[in-house]
């Protein structure tokens, strides 16, 4: 495959940034996005141009580092996949690829497609844990039964990545899909009950401290989102919220 | 040898570590306030660590390379944790976990270690409850468990084929709270390029804040490395990208010796290079050997054919298979361990049996398994004329239900629907058992320098059990450290801060910028992943997953070689005060090239085989083993700790020797 790629440029956070074009040919559909990229970073390194910083590190799917806007969605056109896991076997040849950054306020660009999500860090520093000290005396964990179909809505709530795709294609940049995950994981749970009302009026203050837009429930997130995250998670800490303020 | 003093505590192996906590010496909390400590990695073992270090009231400074903690390596484990609950009333004990561990590791393991890892192992099960970790849970509402690894009990604790993940996000929540404390301050997108010792003791790091490009000066009263594993020393691995050694090598180079370097995990079951172009390999759980049958063609036409598109595999009738694995072990048949079901693989790919493109494939079939399931769901829904296809529906479902996430990701990976042909597979580099040598306190040949999780050498002898890597970096890091280290800082609550304007800070600041320095103007012409991708190469071939003299002294001299060249002709592009990925890759082939000479130096020194280190020289001759890996108990029952000498080829080695007291010695068989 030859293919046209055109990516955002940017210095760093201060600099302005701009599209930049880049031919590459000899590209096999076994190759995975991030392994295109670095062909093009190694021409780029031999040609004595500075190679195009992205994020990434586990390269299956579940670190959540890696986070590229890829002809208009965010971890491009596949579904239920993170860039890293996306394929070159999703193009075709001749075509143009645009690569831009995730985009957000709350998540500014710190170099070409690598940006700051250290807004996520804190949403979770305000409420996203449960206070228990680590003694080696606690509980037994067989003492405590969980329904099993709580215990499984629970972990499917809690593998989201923190990866960021929710915000940046919502139009509003809301942060709640990632939010609501883990006000669900907690909600669904025994552990945790009795700190319940302040993790989600804490988690909620800080998201807009941050600056991630309302929600309007567009479900764009639920598309795009890569672990699969379902919207019920937002209607669920909305109702954790009302009894929160009730 | 009379510099390692592993200080094991006396007594009887059971009542070693109680007796030896209820002794230690404590530090009052207000004086814990006073008490810097410096973390580095904030994996499973570097995450419980800081949490738990600062809920105990230690000002705790954390540091990854990656933009949260939460982004760790220990995020991708998949398969699960091991506990000795005996939840299901199979048998299972503490000691059951401990002898399974030491046999397991083929008897190069410390004993004393290991039994304290089996005795907190039902702790960390309890605590990650309690913080809310979600494991699978059976229709009652209680904890599930599955087997793993061919042990004889079932207990390993999973969330679904995520647990790292889990398990992580629970330690990440844990610190999160000591975060918004202040009692943790965290150092995202930093890297430690350097430790600093003041008097003989380890008192800060060198930092490089991977944004600004700045070198940043850090104290404290102690240090404790939790960086992970140097797995990505053969450049492809299933680790993460940036897993490395730096930490541990450039602690190494001040001091700390590095225990058994040679002890690597190459894991049998992962999704096969495709291309040059290939940055990193991807593991199939290890529980697909559970079902799925492992086999190449009988006969090389075959092979030939399959390569050139001519034949499918499942042309081939049950005659032109040969599943070399039930062949060769009927016993365990495909269940024998990683490192034996690795090396048949190699063997057989090494005879030209291998069924891809670049000759290193194996297949893995469920065609029996679904068959297998099929017949029996007929059974029990009592469908007796079930066809063919029903009963293939029906297994297909249930492999499915064990499976589907694996299936999945490999059919994503290689565009191939693995429940109508079979897998292709070929062993990769997985888990590094070597590491910092540390005593029973966790602490280093450094004072005040400790190293856990996967980056020491402690538990796991010459080969790992699945499951057991996120059991020790949590032992470690929840109930271990936690204890050992304030015994060594109850001598510091006087000290005070330990400042950073000293010619110690000065001179480790200075080094690591000459180094970058060197690194941005070498003036060369290639990338820094050419060298990287050779030495992996070099390693892959000599050092892999079987050893001989001749090979490994080649491997020492390539590797001199190649280092010689990175340090002549690599290209670094961009400068040291910016984002520079390249400048951070370089830094870490740099070392990569260091420790891959007391890699193979290892091998070398090492003449017997066992566990994951197989040297041809060292097979049984004859008998019903004949061909299979002797290990030497006699001259190697000793971990191998090296300490630097100003250049990897000088290092010299001590032993420390293993005793075996609760356990008898006996060689592995699985024929
Ligand atoms: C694909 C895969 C599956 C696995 N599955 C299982 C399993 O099912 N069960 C099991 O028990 N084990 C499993 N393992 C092994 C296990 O996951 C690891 O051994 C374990 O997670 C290592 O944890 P750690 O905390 O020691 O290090 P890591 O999780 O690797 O963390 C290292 C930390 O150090 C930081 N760091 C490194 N260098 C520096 C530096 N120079 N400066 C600053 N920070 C640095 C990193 O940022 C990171 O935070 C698996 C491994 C892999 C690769
Ligand atoms: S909710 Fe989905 S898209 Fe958003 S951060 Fe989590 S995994 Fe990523
Ligand atoms: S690199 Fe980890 S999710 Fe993509």
């Amino acid at each position: 495959m030859n293919l046209t790629l055109k990516i955002w440029r940017q210095e760093d956070a201060k600099s302005p940034g701009k599209m930049v074009t880049y031919p590459i040919s000899n590209i096999e559909g076994h190759m995975s996005f991030l392994e295109m990229m670095d062909i093009l970073n190694d021409e780029l390194i031999e040609k004595g141009e500075e190679p195009v910083a992205f994020d990434h590190d586990c390269r299956e799917g579940i670190c959540g580092m890696c986070s590229m806007y890829i002809n208009g969605e965010a971890h491009g056109p596949d579904r239920r996949v993170t860039t890293c896991q996306l394929h070159m076997r999703m193009f075709k040849d001749g075509e143009t690829i645009h690569i831009e950054p995730f985009r957000a306020n709350s998540f500014p660009v710190l170099k070409d497609l690598m940006v700051d999500r250290g807004a996520f860090d804190r949403i979770q520093q305000a409420g996203g844990y449960i206070s228990v000290n680590t003694s080696g005396n606690t509980q037994d964990a067989n003492s405590l039964p969980i329904p099993k179909a709580d215990a499984d809505l629970a972990m499917d709530a809690a593998t989201c990545i923190g990866c960021g795709a929710c915000v940046a294609t919502c139009k509003n940049s809301s942060a709640m899909l990632f939010v609501s995950a883990k006000v669900s994981q907690y909600a669904l749970l025994p552990q945790g009950r009795v700190e319940a009302k302040d993790r989600v009026l804490n988690m909620v203050n800080q998201m807009d401290i941050e600056g991630f837009g309302n929600c309007t429930n567009t479900g764009a997130c639920e598309v795009e989102c890569p672990k699969g995250i379902s919207l019920d998670n937002i209607a669920r800490m909305n109702r954790e919220l009302i009894k929160a303020k009730a | 040898m009379s510099t390692l003093d592993s200080k094991v505590p006396e007594g009887p192996l059971k009542d070693k570590w109680t007796t030896y906590k209820d002794k230690i010496d404590l530090v009052n909390p207000a004086n814990k306030r006073k008490i810097d400590i410096i973390v580095i990695g904030t994996g499973l073992a570097g995450g419980s660590a800081s949490a738990t270090l600062a809920e105990q009231g230690y000002n705790v400074k954390a540091f990854c390379y990656q933009d949260s903690p939460r982004r760790a390596h220990s995020i991708a484990a998949q398969g699960g944790i091991n506990a000795a609950k005996n939840y299901q009333g199979d048998g299972d004990s503490n000691y059951r976990l401990f002898y399974d561990t030491v046999k397991g590791g083929d008897y190069r393991s410390r004993e004393a270690n290991v039994y304290r890892l089996a005795e907190v192992s039902g702790n960390i099960i309890d605590q990650c409850v309690a913080q809310g970790v979600p494991f699978a849970r059976d229709y009652g509402g209680l904890l599930d468990n599955r087997s793993f690894g061919g042990v004889l009990v079932s207990r390993t604790f999973y969330a679904k084929g995520q647990t790292g993940q889990q398990l992580l996000l629970g330690a990440y929540s844990a610190m999160n709270r000591q975060i918004a404390r202040g009692k943790i301050e965290m150092y995202n997108r930093h890297e430690m390029l350097d430790i600093v010792k003041v008097d003989g003791k380890a008192r800060g790091i060198i930092a490089r804040n991977l944004i600004t490009g700045e070198l940043e000066r850090h104290s404290a009263h102690a240090v404790v490395i939790a960086s992970g594993g140097y797995g990505n020393l053969y450049f492809l691995s299933t680790n993460a990208m940036g897993s490395n050694v730096t930490a541990a090598w450039k602690t190494h180079k001040k001091g700390a010796f590095f225990a058994n370097p040679c002890f690597t995990q190459i894991h049998p079951t992962c999704i096969p290079r495709s291309g040059d172009y290939q940055s990193k390999l991807t593991l199939m759980s290890e529980s697909l050997r559970n079902d799925g049958r492992i086999w190449v063609p009988a006969k090389l036409e075959d092979v030939m054919a399959i390569r050139e598109g001519k034949k499918k595999p499942t042309d081939l009738s049950e005659d032109e298979r040969d599943y070399y694995l039930e062949r060769r072990y009927p016993a365990f048949g495909n269940l024998v361990p990683r490192d034996v079901a690795s090396r048949a693989a190699k063997e057989r790919c090494d005879a030209g049996y291998g069924v891809n493109k670049t000759g290193e494939a194996v297949y893995l079939d469920f065609k029996s398994a679904i068959e297998r399931y099929g017949k029996e769901q007929a059974k029990i829904h009592n469908e007796k004329d079930a066809s063919a296809q029903r009963i293939y529906d029906l297994g297909k479902d249930i492999v499915e239900a064990k499976y589907g996430n694996l299936f999945q990701m490999y059919e994503k990976i290689v565009d191939e629907d693995p429940y109508k042909t079979p897998m292709m597979i070929y062993p990769a580099t997985h888990y590094t058992m070597g590491g910092l040598w540390v005593d029973y306190n966790l602490m280093t040949t450094v004072e005040g320098c400790y190293a856990i999780g996967e980056a020491n050498f402690s538990d796991h002898g010459a080969n790992r059990l699945g499951a057991s890597a996120l059991m020790q970096g949590l032992a470690d890091g929840y109930f271990v450290l936690p204890y050992t280290i304030g015994d060594y800082l109850s001598d510091d609550i006087r000290t005070g801060r330990i400042p950073t304007d000293t010619d110690a800070f000065e001179e480790a600041e200075n080094s690591v910028k000459t180094t970058l320095d060197k690194l941005i103007n070498t003036g060369g012409t290639k990338a820094v992943d050419y060298f990287h991708k050779k030495l992996g190469n070099i390693i892959w071939n000599k050092v892999g997953m079987s050893r001989n003299e001749a090979g490994l002294k080649e491997a020492i001299a390539e590797i001199q070689e190649l280092r010689a060249d990175f340090w002549k002709n690599v290209r670094v592009p961009g400068g040291t005060h910016e984002v520079n990925r390249e400048l951070e890759k370089a830094g870490r082939v740099a070392d990569f090239l260091e420790l891959g000479e007391l890699f193979a130096q290892d091998a070398l020194t090492r003449e017997e085989s066992c566990g994951g280190h197989f040297r041809e020289e060292s097979v049984e001759i004859d008998g019903p083993q004949k061909g299979e890996a002797k290990r030497d108990d006699e001259n190697f029952t000793f971990v191998s700790a090296w300490e630097y000498k100003g250049n990897p080829s000088e290092s010299q080695l001590h032993k420390e020797e293993l005793k075996y007291e609760n356990i008898e010695l006996k060689q592995r068989s699985y024929k």
